[in-house]
């Protein structure tokens, strides 16, 4: 019998794996195994894929799965090695991690973050997962790290764009690769002077709760400081199926842009309705009266179907990047699925690269070393161009892509195209910025 | 003034799509004795009916084009409706334009023959059986349709725009002598609250002109009399829940344009619905047009900023309070009679 | 103490067996077999067993014996949740304090919440109930956040006062300094059993309020609100005020409640808003439903059941099928695997849902009835002439 603080499980169904055997009866003490959570004994590495399969964000789930599945299947050595090859660092040889075989379990997070938890506890419990990533929505995400600082694994954040996930709620096992909305609302602020100019009045709707409060407040401040007027911002319950109440009034209210602060289910059906009241086809103020949706995603934006054309918006990467990384990625993934990849495979993909590769140069799985070797980071090659994984708050400071709904697509996927990329030192901020203030990393949780 | 006006057209508007949703679920809930907890899933099929017809009318043969490239860079595989190829471009692309209009024709027979199977094939067997049970079987039915819909057409919404005709919105305002753009209104908002008036009027004339319906609203007063004096009510319970589905399909394909169909959307109306047939009382057909109306209307009036600036979060649970206070008050909801549902 | 009926007190024994042995129980496969996906005998799960169990016990007391039936019972779970989180916010991470007050602001906010819905009966009631918790769901996601943290949940930070916390004290949940997510592991074999601090404490706890509630059902009390059930008017007519002992009977399955939620602070310090949802509330009364409503140990086999589902059958992915049958050939493995894919992993609530329809069709009293006819079948092989009315009576 062996005392610790998490199970060995994983130990013991990796050390199968390799073929160790066991002798009977077996026992294991903890401070002879290893010095960290889950830490493999030979032969495979277990990775816990946490993604919503259920409820509204199941297909943004599903894609993320596809993606993680193309990196094992890459990091194994196996299909053409997709950004593997672009990628800057070239420790990754296609032989798993540190020699180790990779092997993953899925769950599903429902998008609640008490089911998130649930079901990353069991990846670390049962199935001995040493890493867990995933997500796609900003509550989980922040759910799903802290509860991994606690159990001394690394999260590697999926989608999730809330200030708070590096801000006030940033953990020192927690490393985001998407970006946030401080830095939607810098990228596009100016691309907003640029195109519909300095003298605007802006009337925002927003989803009620902690991600579209972060959104709002830095997109109402990133307009008003290139001297735009915000005329109105309006909370809308996050349950609203119909936005017509709330987008009733805004064309009497002297605004002549409505920024959407809405995400997912709520972004299709607050676009939608104002198109329906034809907002964009309106004047005030004697110019064209225009729709800004700060979040965009492009799977989202499908459900919204010709509402989208000519919406301005941000996305942390699209496939039709004509940079070497995004090339080689949409072409794995699209030789091996049929169809282009999403914003959200594209970081979940890299993010699992990402943590093979800090794996591979700390020469460990253990937590604090693969967190070493990722703070301060600098890579390329990963389609967001030069990028740095900032070590005060464990951000990823890259390109930012400010995109518009295309006005003749050519085919399904064709529903963006890029207006401007915002250089990354133009998005990039102060760790103690007021938006991020009030948490702390703490120390790395090495678990056991 | 014109903030009030507007709110008043927006109540009518949320107000006819949840009395159409009410009306469906209190035939079948308050004359049946049914807890229904299907009846959203039913409102998403009928959505979904309009999906489905958007989808065989844009029914494409592929042909390859050797000047484009798709995302891979290979030659582009471009999509013609048969429809366009049969017709011609121009009244092809008219023709799946209309997609959701032609959807009301197709979605009645199918809605009455999925309420006759729901019925027949499982309801009937839950009639004396408590409640509970009634729930646990209806929600197990729910989940499992809305599962089936997932997986064919995927968990995110669908657009299933209006046709062209019916698209824009239309300026009230001008018409009340206020500036324009003061008080706007989409066209197919409107058509919706038309087209409930029509189904409501309809399912109410039937109801009160027909013999059959003379004898339905005697078999939901009393059963076993009606039952006594030969007539087969069972049968008749039977279309009527077939007339429910059918009028919860109905609201369905014509929310479609309003809000893109996704497969959960009956969930997210099912709490909604059973408030509103609740508040407006067991058992009462114009009980629940009157607080599917009351509720919309009240709804609407919450989410002003002047009222949201008073009450923080008053949008969020302004019909569970009006529900609350509602039923306080009225022991038995606005309308509702006495004893049903109430043991 | 325990002078109990000989049936009763064989139920409280058997289940006080199996929440011991539940770690040997629930882990019947090696751990590197193929089974070894349908093992739940992991730390977080048993806890979430034993948990909702006392959750679904608690709301069984309500709906078993009065009939009435709450649709908002997951904000007393929920409210349980806040006020043990912040007790650890306040004092220390000790889980005592936090599981007492979160039965007491349970308590408290059941009886403000059955004070006034139970004015109402039948349908009414249930949307009274069910509109009082969305309420507070809604709320809580929204302009409660300062309180509830919102969307993200409210959890425990460094910065937080915690007045009790000593220079060494846990900075995890635990009973006076036993962690309660410290755990002995036991391998023998290719098997491997988890001990669980906090399962231990949370299967007592359920065992108790077992205890209670056979206590409660067999009461002068519990006849009095069978009573109520079976026909309220003719006791009203008694001169007999029935509110109270419906009420009474409404703040106890409020407080065993927020005990489940306090305990589910206490295993994972975390409280979300979605533990107050509608679709939560259904969870309890479906759990309470598919067991075997009225009955003593029905409510706990329904929770177990849909735990089980949500947990191992959501973790079923296409790997995990090809490994299975990767013995078939190709053809026939990848047919298999088309038709299983539907019901495991993303397509586990399909399985779910079919599982519903065909329990309630069929086994009218829950999967209690299930479990009594199988015993009546077995019996009667044993022993034909065993077959004495007194069998027939419902294992309450």
């Amino acid at each position: 019998m062996s005392k610790s603080d998490v199970t060995r499980r994983g130990v013991l169904k990796t050390g199968a794996f390799a073929g160790t055997g066991l002798a009977l009866p077996t026992i294991f003490t903890a401070s002879s195994v290893a010095a960290y959570t889950n830490a493999p004994t030979g032969g495979g590495v277990t990775l816990g894929f946490n993604v919503p399969q259920t409820g509204p964000y199941a297909d943004e789930g599903a894609d993320e799965l596809r993606a993680y599945e193309l990196a094992v299947e890459h990091l194994n050595g196996g299909g053409d090695g997709g950004m593997m090859n672009t990628f800057s660092s070239k420790v990754l040889k296609g032989n798993g991690i540190l020699g180790n075989k990779v092997q993953y379990v899925t769950g599903d997070t429902q998008t609640k973050s008490d089911a998130a938890r649930a079901s990353a506890k069991s990846m670390i419990e049962k199935d001995g997962a040493v890493m867990i990533t995933g997500g796609s929505s900003s509550g989980v995400a922040i759910a799903v790290q802290g509860m991994c600082q606690e159990a001394g694994v690394i999260f590697m954040a999926g989608l999730t764009h809330s200030n708070d996930t590096t801000g006030k709620d940033k953990k020192a096992n927690g490393f985001r690769h998407f970006f946030n909305a401080y830095m939607s609302a810098a990228a596009l602020a100016p691309v907003l002077e640029k195109l519909y100019g300095a003298d605007r009045k802006a009337y925002h709707l927003t989803a009620d709760y902690t991600w579209g409060w972060t959104q709002e407040e830095s997109i109402a401040a990133a307009t008003e400081a290139v001297g735009w007027e915000t005329v109105n911002k309006v909370k809308t319950p996050l349950a609203s199926t119909d936005f017509s109440s709330y987008i009733a009034p805004v064309l009497n209210s002297g605004a002549d842009v409505l920024v959407l602060n809405h995400y997912g289910g709520n972004m299709v059906n607050s676009l939608t309705n104002a198109v329906q009241f034809g907002l964009k086809d309106k004047q005030v103020n004697g110019k064209n009266f225009e729709i800004v949706v700060p979040l965009y995603s492009r799977l989202m934006a499908k459900g919204a179907g010709a509402n989208v054309k000519g919406i301005l918006g941000s996305t942390n990467w699209h496939w039709s990047l004509q940079d070497e990384g995004t090339k080689a990625f949409v072409k794995s993934f699209g030789t091996k699925y049929g169809f282009p990849p999403s914003q959200a495979a594209h970081t979940v993909y890299c993010q699992t690269l990402l943590y093979a590769d800090a794996a591979e140069r700390a020469g460990t799985f253990n937590p604090c070393g693969i967190g070493e070797a990722l703070e301060g980071f600098e890579f390329d090659g990963l389609g967001n161009g030069k990028t740095l994984y900032r070590a005060d708050d464990h951000q990823c400071f890259k390109d930012v892509l400010v995109v518009k709904g295309k006005e003749n697509p050519t085919s399904e996927f064709d529903l963006l195209e890029v207006v401007e990329v915002t250089p990354a030192a133009q998005v990039t901020y102060k760790p103690d910025h007021p938006m991020f203030a009030g948490g702390e990393l703490g120390k790395c949780n090495p678990g056991a | 003034m014109d903030a009030i006006l507007l709110q008043i057209l927006n109540g009518l508007d949320k107000g006819s799509a949840y009395a159409l949703i009410a009306l469906g679920l209190t035939l079948i809930f308050g004359t049946l004795g049914v807890v229904n907890f299907a009846h959203g899933a039913l409102f998403m099929i009928g959505a979904f009916c309009a999906v489905t017809v958007q989808r065989l009318l844009s029914f494409s043969f592929v042909t390859i084009d050797e000047t484009k490239t798709d995302f891979l860079g290979n030659p582009m595989k471009v999509k013609t409706p048969y429809l366009e190829s049969w017709f011609g471009p121009e009244l092809g692309a008219s023709i799946i334009d209309w997609s959701v209009p032609i959807a009301i024709l197709f979605c009645i027979p199918i809605m009455l023959l999925v309420g006759y199977i729901m019925e027949r094939g499982l309801i009937k067997h839950f009639y004396k059986r408590p409640h509970a049970d009634q729930i646990l079987v209806t929600f197990g039915l729910a989940i499992v349709l809305q599962e089936l819909i997932k997986h064919y057409y995927g968990a995110n919404p669908i657009p299933t725009p209006a046709p062209e005709a019916f698209k824009g919105s239309f300026d009230f305002g001008v018409l009340m002598g206020f500036d324009p753009n003061a008080i706007i209104y989409p066209v197919w908002r409107l058509v919706y609250f038309g087209f409930s008036a029509v189904i409501i009027a309809a399912v109410f004339a039937f109801l009160q002109f027909t013999t059959f319906g003379m004898v339905v609203r005697a078999g939901m007063a009393d059963r076993e009399t009606v039952g006594l004096l030969g007539i087969n009510i069972d049968k008749r319970f039977t279309i009527m829940f077939g007339i429910a589905a059918a009028v919860a399909g109905l609201a369905g394909v014509m929310y479609a344009p309003i809000n893109s169909p996704n497969y959960h959307m009956g969930m997210d109306f099912l709490v909604l619905s059973f408030v509103v047939v609740v508040v407006g009382g067991m058992g009462s057909l114009p009980g629940a047009v009157l607080a599917g109306f009351l509720l919309g209307a009240l709804e609407s009036f919450s989410s002003m900023n002047e009222v949201k600036a008073l009450l923080p979060g008053i949008d969020q649970i302004i019909i569970y309070v009006v529900a609350i206070v509602i039923l306080l008050a009225r022991p038995r909801g606005l309308m509702g009679r006495k004893g049903v549902m109430e043991e | 103490m325990f002078n109990m009926e000989k049936r009763d007190k064989k139920l409280l024994i058997i289940i006080a067996v199996l929440a011991l042995l539940a770690p040997f129980a629930l882990n019947p496969f090696p751990t590197d077999s193929a089974m070894a996906q349908f093992n739940a005998g992991y730390p977080d799960l048993m806890q979430r067993f034993v948990i909702f169990g006392i959750f679904a016990i608690g709301f069984n007391i309500l709906f078993g014996l009065t009939g009435y039936l709450s649709f908002g019972h997951a904000a007393f779970l929920g409210v349980g949740s806040y006020s043990a989180v912040w007790m650890f916010k306040l004092l220390s991470m000790n889980v005592v304090p936090a599981i007492f007050l979160s039965v007491i602001v349970a308590g408290l906010f059941s009886l403000v919440v059955g004070y006034i819905s139970l004015r109402r009966s039948g349908i009414y009631f249930s949307i009274l109930t069910l509109a009082l918790a969305e309420m507070s769901f809604r709320l809580a996601y929204s302009v409660l956040t300062p309180i509830t943290n919102g969307e993200t949940g409210l959890q425990v930070y460094t910065n937080d006062p915690q007045i009790l916390m000593g220079p060494d004290s846990p900075t995890v949940t635990h009973l006076f300094g036993l962690e309660m997510r410290s755990s002995y592991t036991l391998d023998i074999a290719g098997w491997s059993f988890d001990f669980a601090v906090g399962y231990y404490l949370s299967a007592i706890i359920m065992v108790a309020a077992f205890y209670l509630s056979i206590r409660i059902f067999r009461s002068p009390f519990g006849l009095m609100l069978r009573a109520v059930k079976s026909n309220q008017q003719r006791m009203n007519y008694t001169g007999l005020n029935t509110r109270p002992y419906a009420l009474a009977a409404f703040v106890i399955s409020g407080m065993y409640a927020g005990l489940a939620g306090g305990l589910l602070a206490s295993m994972d310090p975390l409280a979300g808003a979605e533990r107050m949802q509608w679709t939560a509330s259904g969870e309890v009364v479906l759990m309470t439903i598919l067991g075997g409503a009225g009955t003593l140990i029905g409510p706990i086999v329904g929770a177990g059941f849909i735990k089980y589902f949500e947990n191992i059958f959501s973790k079923i992915n296409n790997s995990v099928l090809h490994e299975w049958f990767g013995f078939l050939p190709d053809g026939l493995e990848n047919g298999v695997i088309w038709v299983l894919e539907h019901f495991v992993g993303s397509g586990w609530h399909l399985t779910l849902g079919l599982l519903f329809m065909l329990i309630v069709t069929f086994l009218p009293g829950g999967l209690v009835e299930g479990g009594q006819r199988i015993a009546k079948r077995l019996r009667r092989k044993g022993a034909d002439d065993d077959d004495a009315p007194g069998n027939k009576t419902p294992a309450e």
